[in-house]
């Protein structure tokens, strides 16, 4: 059977993508291609993945000037037909300018560019993102940002606890839900979210960053393999 | 002849502004004691070559909401200028 394709989205300032290219190239049965940020072929991929960076400088705001990319014009038709799309780091910041996800991410509670690991908890495992983990699993997974303070009207944060939208939280080495745990502020500890229809997710932390075993964590790799069992139909 | 739009995008006051709090430690710290606080925003200039001052204002109303500011955390106004 054919490799199954999944595409990763270039900006201009993307700085993950050869390391998430490098990530998806490590699993059976996918190949990774990649799209430019002035196109708008998805080169027939099954799933999109906006890495890590600072598309367009972060200039205005991070993510606003990439949310009108001819790609994200493409990738945003594709998420609407339920089209799996993950956005990590910089690709979270995109999906929130593009309306995909809802709120905002603003600079980090103490100001600081952080960049350290993180332990995180996939508090919502029945998605296609997360299906091959355990709620009460602990996951080591770096984070590096400056800008991952989760924010969104207190509506908002109502509807995604209501629809399980809230995927993965920042949390102490012991899985507590704690605010020393919470590296930039985001409220609820969120570190990561889905929509509603359940195919569009993004998350500050880099899967792809702990996703071989020389980089002193696997346990990205769970995440990937989670979608790449979805879109292949395992 | 052309409008200038003077923007300017804020974060709105229930978001904490790590910048501005920097700046008025700063400020307090040289000695401005009556400093109460500081909050950063932006200022853009944007020239559009339109001759109707209403249709001016449209897209600068526009392009604020579209993509100079995001209404999740930032608040914006602008004033038109006629460029002579």
């Amino acid at each position: 059977m054919a490799d199954v394709l999944v595409g990763v989205v270039v900006f201009p300032g993307s700085n993950c993508d050869h390391d998430t290219e490098y990530a998806v190239a490590s699993f059976e049965g996918v190949k990774p291609v990649m799209l430019w940020h002035n196109e708008h072929d998805l080169k027939g991929a099954k799933a999109i993945i906006l890495p890590g960076g600072f598309s367009y400088g972060d200039y205005l705001r991070a993510g606003s000037i990439a949310r009108f990319s001819p790609i994200m014009q493409e990738v945003i038709e594709f998420a609407r037909k339920g089209f799996p799309v993950l956005g990590i780091c910089n690709g979270f910041q995109v999906l929130l300018e593009s309306g995909l996800l809802e709120g905002a991410l603003s600079r980090n509670r103490d100001k600081k560019f952080l960049c350290t690991q993180t332990n995180i908890r996939p508090v919502n495992c029945s998605t296609i993102f997360t299906s091959l983990y355990k709620e009460d699993d602990v996951l080591s997974i770096p984070i590096a940002h400056g800008e991952g303070n989760y924010f969104a009207p207190a509506e908002v944060i109502e509807s995604l606890e209501e629809h399980n939208q809230i995927v993965f939280k920042y949390t102490d080495a012991l899985g507590g839900v704690t605010e020393e745990a919470n590296p930039n502020g985001s409220l609820k500890n969120i570190a990561g979210i889905i929509n509603r229809q359940g195919n569009v997710l993004g998350l500050m932390p880099h899967p792809e960053r702990a996703s071989e075993k020389l980089l002193g964590s696997l346990d990205g790799r769970p995440l990937f393999q989670s979608l790449y069992n979805h879109i292949s139909g395992v | 002849m052309p409008y200038t739009a003077k923007i300017k995008v804020t974060l709105r006051q229930s978001i904490l502004d790590v910048q501005g709090k920097a700046v008025e430690h700063a400020l307090k710290n040289l000695g401005y004691g009556t400093v109460e606080s500081a909050r950063i925003g932006k200022y853009i200039e944007v020239t559009i070559n339109e001759q109707d001052s209403l249709q001016a204002e449209r897209i600068a109303n526009e392009i604020s909401q579209k993509l100079l500011s995001n209404p999740v955390m930032e608040n914006y106004s602008f004033e038109l200028e006629h460029v002579k």
